[in-house]
């Protein structure tokens, strides 16, 4: 039988707009103090190390030359990976997996406040024969998405707003977020519209910070640690990658890697099989689309869950009780880790002012963002 | 199958002008923040003076300055200011800009060299330019001093050097 793997160590900085005082050296430097300290381990002690970043967003290329020191990965076996935290994960899930390694760190953090033309580096993922030309700003894929998403199954607008109030709301016990607020449905419906139906308020706003993990196969983490959050379910999917061509209504990618996810997991009925989930939120719509992709909400239903308020952190189903994206900030490639972090204080029952009782299993979704088609599922369970 | 629809050679010019394609110029802009190490070493340099960090635990005098000792895993102790002089460690002559195109015969070279900085362990160097010297009498293991520029031009980079000359 396989081992199974662990989360026996994290750190974040905290999130914020801007972060002048740490260059993206030293704002990794101090998730990684933490991470190792959490874990009890040096970074000798590390078999292997991960870095999920994209050069874009960073504005070197080969950015892996620059990874290293933060880390502790001086002269170690480094590598990054240009994809989201969660596929990150994935991959030193599967590194130890094949026996060769005992302990992994994986890494990620967000220097968004240093894109000084973060519009044109999304512009720049954008198809540059069938898309660019258009010369729209890419958060209109959002817009007609959310369209055909709310008329093909019936959630609204309205209910979108209740998702930003809930997650904002949520943020403000959170104090690594960067964007909480106590706001009202009236104030996100009347927010400035950007792609109608998208309006300012639904979509994540950016923000800095830096996240790190420690992973150990199962014999490893029991030696280690007291309290070893186990990765019992892990995978990820792209979906339809042409946006004319997609099905909007629901996320291909989120449905086929929860279904692989709850299978590696033995989950059955997530609602029931789960206590919280974080789920990606980067816009309002996104938490609703991917709950009925992920079969925690019927097709049409996770709105009204919403509003009637089953997804608030004392709800039957808590989502996002970290913030999510919109509360504590979009780190992008780091955006998962900010929910990885908070399903293990949660399954660990140290997430203070936020710790729901009794939490024994979560799950964690993540999107890469616009114009993707590409998310992960992990499944954590404390047991 | 048929596949000798298919060219398979490259495009002439006038093939290439003629056809129809796409362009994009992305525009790209950051503005990394320095933080402490890198704000440090660069708020140095405006006063003119090269900027190191000392660990006590690897004994390691480090250039440029830094917050933590990357090899010891800790924050470094204290900043300290080590000499404007140094030694060639290695060097280049370049005979093509930044962009690969050619130097003319009388340009002068350029000759980016790693200098071993007096004051800082051992192997550690800084990148930076040579001046004042001929191509062909760059030696490794020179004696080389940093040429500053005024006070009043220094804004905070590592141009602050204008470059190294031999002494």
């Amino acid at each position: 039988m396989k081992e199974r793997v662990a989360i026996v160590g994290i750190g974040v900085t905290g999130f914020f707009s801007v972060s002048p005082s740490l260059s993206f050296k030293e704002l990794t430097y101090t998730a990684a103090v933490k991470a190792y300290e959490d874990a009890g381990l040096h970074p000798k002690d590390i078999d292997s190390f991960i870095t999920a970043s994209e050069d874009f967003m960073e504005g070197y290329s080969i950015f892996d030359e620059y990874v290293p020191d933060q880390m502790g990965a001086v002269m170690r076996p480094v590598q990054t990976v240009t994809a989201d935290f969660l596929q990150a994960l994935g991959i030193g899930w599967m590194m130890i997996n094949t026996g060769r390694f005992r302990i992994i760190a994986v890494e990620s953090h967000s220097k968004a406040s240093n894109v000084k033309t973060l519009d044109e580096v999304k512009a720049f993922a954008l198809d540059p024969v069938y898309i660019r030309p258009l010369k729209e700003n890419s958060d209109f894929l959002a817009g007609l998405e959310m369209n055909r998403f709310l008329t093909e199954t019936g959630n609204t607008e309205e209910q979108c707003a209740h998702v930003v109030v809930k997650n904002k709301a949520n943020a403000l016990k959170n104090p690594h977020a960067a964007h909480a607020a106590k706001l009202t449905v009236d104030d996100v419906l009347s927010s400035n519209p950007i792609s109608h139906p998208l309006k300012e308020l639904d979509a994540a706003k950016a923000a800095d910070g830096a996240v790190m993990v420690v992973l150990a196969s199962e014999k490893e983490a029991k030696a280690l640690c007291k309290k070893p959050i186990w990765i019992c379910g892990i995978s990820w999917f792209s979906g339809q990658g042409n946006p004319w061509s997609r099905t909007f209504a629901y996320a291909d990618y989120a449905q086929l890697a929860a279904q692989k996810a709850y299978k590696m997991a033995g989950i059955s009925n997530p609602i029931k099989d789960l206590d919280f989930a974080e789920i990606s939120d980067e816009y309002s719509y996104k938490e609703l689309q991917h709950l009925e992709s992920i079969g925690v909400a019927r097709k049409g239903e996770a709105g009204f869950l919403t509003q009637s308020g089953a997804t608030l952190a004392d709800g039957i189903f808590p989502v996002n009780i970290s913030g999510g994206l919109i509360g504590v900030g979009n780190t992008f490639e780091a955006a998962a880790g900010i929910m990885v972090y908070d399903a293990v204080m949660q399954l660990r029952h140290e997430a203070g002012m936020r710790q729901i009782p009794n939490a024994c299993r979560g799950l964690v979704q993540s999107w890469r963002g616009v114009p993707t088609a590409t998310g992960a599922v992990a499944i954590l369970s404390n047991e | 199958m048929i596949i000798n629809n298919v060219p398979m050679k490259g495009l002439t010019s006038e093939e290439y002008e003629k056809a129809i394609k796409i362009s994009w110029k992305p525009q790209l802009q950051y503005a990394w923040d320095n933080g402490i190490g890198i704000g440090k070493y660069l708020a140095s340099l405006k006063e003119g003076m090269i900027l190191a960090a000392y660990c006590q635990k690897c004994g390691r005098i480090m250039l440029p300055a830094r917050a933590f000792c990357e090899m010891c895993w800790r924050p470094t102790d204290r900043y300290v200011t080590v000499k404007d002089t140094g030694v060639v460690n290695t060097y280049a002559i370049c005979h093509i800009n930044w962009d690969a195109s050619r130097l003319k015969p009388d340009e002068p070279r350029h000759i980016p060299a790693v200098i071993e900085i007096d004051g800082a362990s051992q192997g550690q160097g800084i990148l930076h330019i040579l001046g004042n010297v001929e191509p062909s009498n760059v030696k490794i293991g020179m004696k080389v001093k940093a040429v500053w520029k005024p006070a009043a031009e220094r804004t905070g980079s590592i141009t602050d050097i204008r470059f190294f000359e031999p002494y």
